[in-house]
């Protein structure tokens, strides 16, 4: 029997080993320490080198897009047939590791688990900061992102005419603005009682007004928190299908095609699970470095980081049965065309390198993860995430670019190569994102603050006392 | 008729309490004693304090609902309207009204609305942004964003004897029982 998963007391009851909260706190402590991350505590010098870095790396972005609209969409590798490249590949990788922000938020909320309540203000960020990273890509594969807004959304021009509603490209354009507005109101609606209790810890004049007028005036009535809950709690709902359903128009892009190696129906359900394998191994990869460097070990515990581990273990298999299937049913549709397609990936084409690293680091590597031993050691956890982040990019690569490179007519067969801009404003995004990122957990409390409070044994009501 | 009191000088009495057991106790006295025009203040949301103020439901179902149906049918009607009736375009030979393939706009307007609607739903049920009210002039109440719990009884409240309300309130095991200020 195992020691370290399932320990037990002298009396042979299961006791948890490794708690969602240290013992000991109280709302005070909680409180205080959450707080004093914005509050208190000097910037850290590693922030600045950081942020300094991250900043950069998005002035590259800065720079690259301003050469592609000032130039023109032929900076980018994009070629016929490979019309579809970088851009789609780099938004739907976005885009999908977002989702495990709204899936620890929304979905463990409705399953009650509460280990999320640590790491879901941080995971709803990183869903926002994604969103923004991933969105970037489509509008300016516009070429003239000014007129993005005619060609998206149905409103009333000269022209008198609209967009076609049975594409799943318009589709996406409704999910993907729906699930950043959702997902940023969300966002804000749990911090409110947060900013309050920053308001009334603040010391200098600034930040009591700013938090002030964030927080809106919430004095933690017990009106306001039942309206509140009720509110949260269909939010979360809410977001749940949206979830699913982002990610289903996302596949939908490729399933809806007639193109061999995106027609299929194992899309939405194999994107899904690829989003939230992502989104977990991002979450990981940005979770371990903060709680040791903001002392955060407390809060974000080894549970955390081992359930995270086993929702990624999980949906990795989901995602590894989607390749089997892939291929399967590439087989078994008799398809001239998809079995040439498989082929093609797998080991015939100019791309089986692409193929058999994805393999490598979305099937293999990260099947370490059985081990106990594996799962509670945070630099292997760390590399692990790392690998999955870079497994899920060369997936979408391999989706979009061998499909596409092999044409119907081999006399429209042709190679894609990425181009320095095409790298620039991936990494760019990535500076971006980071950037965000550190602006937010030097000016906003990371945890949920409140929520944390109510994982506290203290916080319930005694009703033998209070009767 | 109700007699119009006067307006009192100050907004009402609050009791403080450093567990959430005290305060629920404590306003469940105070609303079976008969006190209507009560509220209390927690750091967290606690359930049982909702309750024992009298707050049983939201509308917060009913309106979220409504936001929804909205969205169902915006969506779906914008799209059969701009397809079919003011500008029919042949689309791959297509139904005008593919519905369909409206499903997924339809879908995302849906939770749109009805996210927009619970949002801005409980902002303005609550009352909220209200920059000031007179509850932030009680001493400590800034600890109602850490560790304290508040009750406030209103002097608005029919019940309200000043000197008898606040003895009562003393007798539930406050921490303290002060004035509120307008």
């Amino acid at each position: 029997m195992s020691t370290i998963d399932q320990p037990h007391d002298d009396a042979g009851i299961h006791v948890t080993p490794f708690p969602v909260i240290e013992p000991g706190h109280t709302f005070g402590s909680v409180t205080d320490k959450i707080s004093a991350l914005t509050l208190q505590r000097r910037t850290p010098i590693w922030w600045f080198i950081a942020f300094g870095l991250s900043f950069a790396l998005a002035n590259v972005l800065l720079f690259s897009i301003a050469y592609l609209v000032l130039t023109g969409i032929g900076v980018w590798g994009n070629n016929i047939p490979v019309g579809w490249a970088f851009d789609i590949i780099n938004f739907v990788w976005w885009i999908g590791i977002g989702h495990a922000g709204t899936l620890i938020s929304a979905i463990l909320l409705l399953l009650r688990q509460s280990w999320r309540t640590s790491i879901n203000r941080f995971a709803e960020a990183m869903t926002l900061f994604a969103v923004a990273c991933a969105a970037i890509f489509p509008l300016f594969h516009t070429g003239r992102p000014w007129l993005a807004i005619y060609w998206l959304f149905p409103y009333p021009n000269t022209m008198n005419i609209w967009p076609n509603f049975r594409s799943p490209l318009m589709w996406d354009v409704f999910a993907v603005s729906t699930y950043a507005t959702v997902s940023a109101l969300f966002w804000f609606v749990g911090l409110i009682p947060d900013f309050a209790t920053l308001r009334d810890r603040a010391k200098s004049k600034p930040f009591k007004i700013v938090y002030g007028m964030l927080s809106m005036g919430w004095r933690g009535s017990a009106r306001h928190w039942a309206r509140y809950e009720a509110l949260y709690l269909l939010l979360a709902a809410l977001a749940t299908p949206l979830v699913l359903s982002v990610h289903t128009i996302v596949s939908f892009d490729f399933a809806v095609a007639q193109l061999p190696g995106w027609h299929a129906t194992i899309f939405p359900p194999y994107f899904v699970a690829g989003a939230i394998y992502a989104g977990f191994a991002m979450v990981l990869t940005l979770t371990i470095p903060l709680r040791v460097l903001f002392g955060l070990e407390d809060f974000i515990t080894m549970r955390h980081l081992r359930n995270s581990a086993k929702v990624m273990l999980a949906t990795g298999l989901i995602v590894a049965y989607g390749y089997m299937m892939e291929a399967f049913t590439a087989w078994y549709s008799a398809s001239e065309y998809e079995g040439f397609m498989m082929k093609n990936r797998i080991w015939g084409g100019p791309y089986w390198w692409a193929y058999m690293l994805l393999i490598l680091c979305n099937v293999l590597i990260p099947q370490i993860l059985w081990l106990r031993r594996m799962r509670h050691n945070t630099l292997v956890l760390f590399l692990v995430s790392l690998v999955v982040g870079v497994g899920m990019w060369l997936e979408r690569f391999v989706i979009i670019v061998t499909s596409l490179h092999r044409d119907f007519l081999p006399s429209s067969w042709a190679m894609y190569r990425p181009t320095l801009i095409d790298f620039s404003t991936f990494f760019g995004t990535i500076g971006l994102f980071l950037t965000l990122l550190l602006l937010f957990i030097r000016f906003l409390p990371v945890i949920s603050i409140f929520e944390m409070r109510t994982i506290l044994p203290q916080a319930e009501v005694k009703e033998e006392e209070a009767a | 008729m109700k007699r119009r009191k006067e307006r009192p000088p100050f907004y009402g009495l609050m009791a403080e309490f450093d567990n959430p057991t005290d305060a629920v106790a404590a306003t469940r006295a105070v609303r079976e004693a008969g006190y209507r025009r009560i509220d209390a203040f927690s750091p967290y949301p606690v359930e049982e304090l909702s309750e024992a103020i009298g707050m049983h439901r939201t509308n917060m179902p009913l309106i979220v609902l409504i936001g929804g149906l909205v969205g169902l049918i915006g969506g779906f009607g914008m799209q059969w309207y701009l397809s079919v009736i003011n500008y029919p375009l042949n689309v791959g030979g297509k139904p005008l009204n593919s519905w369909p393939a409206f499903i997924p706009i339809t879908f995302e307007t849906t939770v749109l609305c009805a996210a927009l609607a619970g949002i801005f739903g409980m902002l303005a049920l609550n009352g909220l942004p209200e920059p000031y009210h007179p509850v932030f002039n009680t001493p400590n109440f800034a600890l109602a964003s850490r560790d304290r719990f508040f009750l406030l009884v209103e002097s608005r409240d029919d019940k309200f004897e000043r000197a008898e309300t606040a003895a009562f309130l003393r007798s539930l095991g406050p921490r303290e029982v002060t004035d509120v200020e307008y």
